[in-house]
């Protein structure tokens, strides 16, 4: 395959990557020659697609490249830790220390077992990072690992895919229902200079098991960050997995990240994305329904000010006949900020009986702020229920005459409808410590802007 | 309390009240009466604080202040109480989730105390009571899959809970069945004290045999043509309102 690659446009953090990969040993380390024939596909694949241009279908609303390459240098590529002591009085107000859960930090990539807690049993649950999976559970890990986040369909995950080297590897035997979250924090620290960190997770969720995972990301320090993450979950028959992304980020930071979710029939998953703020997120979320009588739930809450700019974009893949997928995200945009949200669903021939519905509802509270949508369904079997709707508007005129005929004041009705609005999302999440963490983050933030 | 004079109001071009002039004082019900597209409703917007219409004349004066200069939350607080004809819908709020705050505003406004969580709950319990209202339906969305009796029946409530000056019924009995209807009534009367008055908007006057009014007034075409006391209300029950399109056209 011949590509054409305009001299003028090419990244430089794109060149620099390559270089980068060129002349670092540690990424041809032989340790793993499986790995390593990854790293050697992924990269070539990455050298053909480039990153993403303004004019790349999937990303021209999203100007991610420019913005990294404004932001970020070849420097940035070799990490040299800078101790900070600092840092866990900083990142101590994210995290849910004092709950009943499984805590896994992740400091500019690197595990903190220092910050770290393990609280199931390994009987129940195998929680460890990656790079350790890969030497005492090979078998396990080489079965799954990149099996499903395909280095074809993203730069980012090509991209990912060559260098990552840590993360998380989480499996859950046949049978076991873990009644403690995994709370997963991937922080990074930018006091000293600019971080780039590519973590890369694998979550095996074993027949007929259970279990609530939440990816949270956070960055300290005012030098711009950039995470670019994969996570591959693999839902066996029968397993319920419960989901979370966590968005609360820095004014500098920078995010790309693909979750890619296999489910097995029978299985259910359902996710909730949660961005609150950041420079520019763009949030990957593919499902592929491998089998019958699946069920798959994708909630989403985007509610962003200043000029922060998170992109959504999800694909349910009906595969096989008799699953059912619904999705609900939902935006409120205020001062400058921008939304973006691309919903993909997919009913491949064969898959009949299926039930996919998605909805996404976008409020803007100011001329500044803007949203993108586009439900993109395609369907090649004819007995099957789907349906789709995005909606766009300011806050309902008449809602907000009904609370201030009751005595509330224009900003204090305006903020309850927000965060009713926001609640429709926030109440699916199934631990309630993350979710009142948010619900209190959010009441802060109606406060600040509305006086709430 | 409530001095209506020569109000003028139209929606984008349309000039819907064309002036208005009405005096309710307090300890009195006022029955506001008239056909479809008289400009009942308009009025009962105008006096809440809709935007969506334009005063192009006239004063509203509210125990001594301009009713008109007021945002629709400084009324409610002054003590002005719509009970809608359509109330909204409201997902995720429920009728607790804002009246607290509401009313605590109010009272704050009146130079009262906030009530705490326990003195709101035993206030809620009490008016509860009286509207006949379950505690489940307001714990639900504001008005999502509410039947028609049960919206206006937590108009009501919110109207017991607030003790306003003065109560503006917009077509409180549309949509209500006998039952309804008499439990609706029941509400507001127990409710009446000589302090406050209560202006009653309909189409028909079968809800003026629970709710007596002091005067009857007949809107018609933007204007109020015949004032009355509570027989007027039977007489136009009888007649029709024809027959007052028929003595107007004649007046004119």
């Amino acid at each position: 395959m011949t590509q054409i690659i305009d001299k003028q446009s090419k990244s430089a953090l794109q060149e620099a990557f390559l270089r980068y990969f060129e002349n670092s040993e540690k990424l041809k380390e032989p340790a793993s020659s499986f790995l390593y024939e990854l790293r050697k596909n992924a990269i070539h694949s990455f050298e053909q697609s480039g990153l993403p241009g303004h004019k790349h279908e999937e990303y021209k609303y999203t100007p991610i490249t420019r913005a990294l390459d404004k932001n970020f240098d070849s420097q940035d590529l070799s990490l040299e830790e800078v101790p900070n002591p600092d840092l866990l009085a900083r990142i101590k107000p994210w995290l849910l220390t004092n709950i009943d859960a499984n805590i896994v930090v992740f400091i500019n990539g690197q595990f903190s077992q220092e910050h770290s807690k393990i609280v199931s049993s390994p009987q129940d649950m195998i929680l460890k990072p990656l790079s350790q999976a890969f030497i005492e559970n090979k078998e396990l890990v080489e079965q799954h690992f990149a099996k499903q986040a395909s280095i074809e369909s993203d730069a980012f995950v090509a991209l990912n895919t060559a260098f990552a080297q840590e993360g998380l590897f989480l499996h859950v035997p046949k049978g076991k229902v873990v009644d403690k979250p995994v709370l997963v924090y991937f922080i990074n620290d930018t006091t000293q200079r600019r971080v780039i960190v590519q973590p890369r997770n694998l979550y095996l969720i074993g027949e007929n098991s259970q279990v609530d995972l939440a990816e949270s990301f956070y960055t300290v320090g005012e030098n711009p960050g950039y995470q670019n993450i994969v996570s591959e979950i693999v839902v066996a028959q029968h397993a319920i997995a419960n989901y979370y992304k966590i968005e609360i980020e820095g004014q500098q930071a920078y995010h790309t990240g693909t979750t890619q979710v296999q489910q097995a029939a029978q299985s259910l998953f359902n996710a909730t994305t949660v961005s609150l703020s950041g420079a520019m997120v763009r949030n990957n979320l593919n499902i592929a329904l491998d089998a019958e009588h699946c069920e798959t739930h994708m909630f989403g809450l985007y509610m962003l000010d200043q000029h922060t700019h998170v992109d959504n974009h999800t694909i349910v893949d009906h595969r096989l006949p008799n699953s059912f997928s619904n999705e609900l995200y939902k935006g409120i945009m205020d001062d400058h900020s921008r939304g973006v949200f691309n919903g993909k669903i997919y009913v491949r021939p064969g898959a009949q009986k299926t039930n996919a519905f998605q909805s996404n509802m976008n409020i803007l509270l100011t001329d500044d702020a803007s949203i993108d949508t586009k439900p993109q369904l395609e369907i090649w079997a004819d007995d099957v229920k789907c349906s789709h709707g995005a909606t766009t508007g300011q806050i309902d005129a008449e809602q907000l005459f009904y609370l201030r005929t009751r005595g509330l004041k224009k900003e204090q009705a305006r903020a309850i409808l927000l965060k009713a609005f926001a609640d429709d999302v926030i109440q699916n999440i199934k631990v309630k410590p993350l979710r009142e963490q948010l619900e209190h983050i959010i009441a802060a933030r109606l406060e600040k802007n509305y006086q709430l | 309390m409530l001095t209506i004079k020569n109000l003028k109001a139209r929606v984008e071009d349309k000039e819907i009240l064309k002036g208005i002039n009405l005096e309710v004082r307090a300890g009195e019900i006022h029955a506001i009466m008239g056909p479809n597209g008289s400009g009942k409703s308009t009025l009962a917007s105008v006096l809440a604080g809709r935007e969506d219409f334009e005063v192009t004349e006239g004063s509203v004066e509210f125990l001594g202040n301009d009713l008109l200069d007021m945002a629709p939350e400084d009324r409610a607080r002054e003590g002005v109480f719509l009970a809608f004809q359509y109330p909204v819908e409201i997902p995720g709020v429920s009728t607790t989730n804002f009246l607290k705050t509401a009313l605590n505003q109010i009272r704050q406004h009146r130079g009262q105390d906030p009530l705490d969580a326990v003195s709101f709950l035993k206030l809620m319990k009490e008016k509860m009571k009286l509207v006949e209202i379950d505690q489940s339906l307001i714990n639900r969305s504001l008005n999502e899959g509410f039947s028609g009796g049960e919206k206006k029946r937590n108009e009501i409530f919110q109207l017991a809970m607030l003790e306003p000056k003065l109560a503006i019924l917009d077509e409180t009995d549309s949509g209500l069945d006998i039952d309804a209807l008499r439990i609706v009534a029941n509400g507001v009367n127990k409710l009446k004290t000589k302090d406050n008055a209560t202006i009653v908007v309909t189409h028909y006057q079968r809800l003026l045999e629970y709710i007596i009014p002091d005067y009857v007034h007949v809107l018609y075409n933007g204007r109020i043509v015949k004032s009355g006391t509570k027989e007027l209300a039977l007489e136009l029950e009888e007649k029709g309102y024809d027959w007052i399109k028929d003595t107007t056209a004649t007046t004119v």
